[in-house]
């Protein structure tokens, strides 16, 4: 299969490079629509990974990259179990989350997400695994998720740490501030910025670069620049699971579901 | 333009910005005009301003800053003292 199109995104195969397209609307909200659909994406890279140099990710939604998890998908299904269902919901979907997210860090092709609008929380987070992020011009980067009484969940701590000073780290966490694009590059978490609506045509332009080297000697160097935090992610699963026991946390998803406050993602 | 702006002038290229992101009429916008009700704009369209506003006065105007600001005025104080 060169090309799927579904509920939440669509990929195509061609000369070498995979765009994966998120176009859910109304932000590419991450939950079990779009989970699924990675799942099944992620079997399929690894098809293709012989014949691959580089995966693009990017979105057709206008506000942006992704606004993060399906907060009110969370809630309402949360809502419905009693304590003890409901944890064991959230790891299972967070084990599955990981699992996708750990696949596409962990490829050999080179992945480069061309981020517009809105990158928060789960959105971030699925930027932070690839090996190069180019910024829209007006981009905007955040884990806004301590508002809700959580961490980021889907191994955004670890990846951000990797690639950040953990000055910068503590800041955008503690805060829950937004970066803007050229912040972002000055920082290290974008590479590339792109003028406004240009960031999925200099992902293209990067990653024809990236297929003249040969594969091998890329996925090597990868390997070698890129490593895996496995054991700071599994811990992330297990802190984020403790606090999600909280009362605070369903009250905080609560709020968020039924506010009218005019900007709701902000902390 | 250096940091001496005036209030005033600051105010006047964040309703300039305003006009020409949002594509409206010039003139339209006041200081103190309510930017979600008059633009009838959401946060995330909120959120692409404050990157334009950034972007021109060299500045980074932390989102919880401007958390319950809605109007101009408001905006361009917060983004004065940064200057």
């Amino acid at each position: 299969m060169k090309s799927f199109s579904g509920k939440a995104l669509r990929w195509e195969w061609r000369d070498g490079v995979i765009e994966l397209t998120l176009d859910y609307p109304p932000a590419n909200e991450i939950g079990t629509a779009m989970l699924g659909e990675l799942e099944k994406f992620a079997a399929a890279m690894k098809e293709h990974e012989a014949a691959t140099a580089a995966l693009i990710i990017s979105s057709a939604q206008r506000r942006g990259f992704s606004a993060g998890a399906d907060l009110r998908e969370l809630y309402e299904r949360s809502a419905a179990l009693s304590e003890t269902e409901r944890l064991a919901g959230i790891r299972q979907f967070l084990e599955r989350v990981h699992a996708v997210l750990n696949a596409i860090d962990s490829s050999p092709i080179v992945t480069i997400a061309a981020v517009h609008g809105v990158c928060f929380g789960g959105g971030l987070e699925l930027a932070l695994t690839c090996d190069i992020i180019v910024a829209d011009k007006l981009a905007r980067f955040a884990f806004p998720e301590l508002r809700l009484g959580l961490i980021p969940g889907f191994g955004g701590i670890p990846r951000l740490k990797r690639d950040l000073g953990n000055a910068l780290v503590r800041d955008l966490l503690l805060t829950g501030r937004s970066l803007n694009a050229a912040r972002a590059q000055a920082a290290g978490l974008a590479s590339q910025v792109a003028a406004e609506g240009e960031a999925l045509k200099l992902a293209r332009s990067t990653a024809g670069q990236i297929g003249k080297f040969d594969g091998a000697t890329r996925a090597a160097a990868k390997r070698f620049i890129k490593p895996i935090p496995h054991e700071e992610l599994r811990e992330e699963i297990e802190i984020f699971c403790d606090l999600f026991r909280r009362p605070a946390v369903m009250a905080g998803l609560k709020k968020f579901v039924e506010s009218t406050d005019a900007m709701p993602y902000l902390p | 333009m250096s940091a001496m702006r005036t209030l005033d002038q600051t105010t006047q290229e964040v309703l300039e910005l305003a006009t020409k992101h949002f594509q409206v009429a010039a003139g339209s916008l006041q200081p103190g005009d309510d930017f979600f009700r008059k633009l009838g704009i959401d946060s995330l369209q909120a959120l692409e301003l404050l990157s334009r506003l950034e972007n021109h006065f060299g500045i980074e105007l932390p989102d919880y800053e401007v958390q319950g600001v809605s109007d101009f005025k408001t905006l361009a104080e917060r983004i004065q003292s940064r200057l």
